[in-house]
């Protein structure tokens, strides 16, 4: 399962422009990563596109956080 | 310049004067078209005339589903991609206020402002992928100046530049551009039931003393799709033979 926190980081990094070592699990998208709305919008769609599911707008708005997009796509794997 | 080879437009009310009118001239710019609207007969009339690179989807505006749906069958008819989104489709029922119903307030609000918002939100999702987007809405002029008889129409087409530079600001850092394009009095069968002594009254109005024709409005929209207007956003154009100058 480790391997979906690495794909969703490397999404990060490179939707955000961001260094590796920031996106921590508890790094907010928008207060730390200097994501705007938009950017988290696109964010979900490129969770959305690699791994093939489909993130309802309720579920969108309540991930803020890295930790909190890998947590919702683990739960989304097992079901 | 204006060379519109390889983009993908969809054009709703294009069974219409004007709507007809800019998907030629969208395609003639080397566009790939999609024609919407709910007269399905003179939508395939259209594409036969245009022959390669015409696609037709026929679609209500007052009706959510077939709204989305309208946005997927005309992104998987071109390929998977929709560019030039013209949101041109729009009705009337006039009355005046004292003796508006409230049916004919909301129908007009539904189909010309909430069924644009629609089309316009279920088409951003692959424009903002793609970092590219034109989307040109046509308003008209009376939502600018107001015409007694027309506070539904006048209304939603107003409403539609406020909802432009609310989009226009969302969208600008993606490569998406959001503008208004609003046609002053053009010759179309719309205009054609109007009598002479109208005609006379509204001329009265303009100085350049003629209506407009179909093709100087959609001389307007190729421009507002082009790369070339990529700056232009949030705009209102005003193509009205001087009827109004703001």
């Amino acid at each position: 399962m480790s391997d979906i926190a690495e794909r969703v980081k490397k999404i990060v990094v490179e939707h955000l422009g961001v260094e590796a070592a920031q996106v921590k699990e508890e790094a907010k998208f928008i207060d730390d990563l200097g994501a705007d709305s938009l950017d988290t919008v696109e964010l979900v769609m490129a969770f959305e596109e690699e791994f093939g599911i489909e993130i309802p707008d309720d579920a969108a708005e309540k991930i803020q956080t890295v930790g909190d997009a890998i947590g919702f796509i683990k739960g989304t794997a097992k079901s | 310049m204006f060379d519109l080879s390889g983009k993908a437009a969809l054009v709703t009310g294009a069974s219409g004067g004007i709507g007809g009118a800019i998907a030629r001239a969208l395609h003639k710019q080397g566009a790939t078209v999609t024609l919407s609207g709910t007269r399905a007969e003179a939508l395939e009339q259209l594409k036969a005339s245009l022959g390669e690179r015409a696609h037709v989807v026929a679609a209500r505006m007052d009706d959510p589903a077939d709204i989305d749906r309208l946005a997927k069958e005309a992104e998987a008819a071109m390929g998977g991609k929709l560019d030039i989104l013209v949101n041109n489709a729009g009705i009337t029922r006039d009355n005046i206020s004292m003796r508006m119903k409230d049916e004919e307030w909301e129908k007009v609000l539904q189909v010309n402002l909430t069924g644009t918002f629609r089309l316009i939100r279920a088409s951003m999702r692959g424009m903002m992928k793609r970092r590219f987007g034109r989307v040109v809405n046509i308003t008209s002029i009376v939502g600018v100046t107001g015409n007694p008889g027309q506070a539904n129409y006048a209304a939603a087409k107003a409403g539609l530049i406020g909802m432009s530079k609310s989009l226009a600001q969302e969208l600008a850092s993606r490569g998406i551009t959001v503008n208004c394009l609003a046609p002053g009095f053009i010759a179309t069968p719309m205009t054609d039931v109007l009598t002479d002594d109208q005609k006379k009254a509204i001329l009265g109005r303009v100085p350049a003393d003629r209506l407009g024709t179909p093709e100087e409005i959609a001389a307007g929209v190729v421009y507002l799709a082009s790369d070339e207007a990529a700056y232009v956003t949030g705009q209102t154009l005003h193509i009205n033979g001087g009827m109004a100058m703001i």
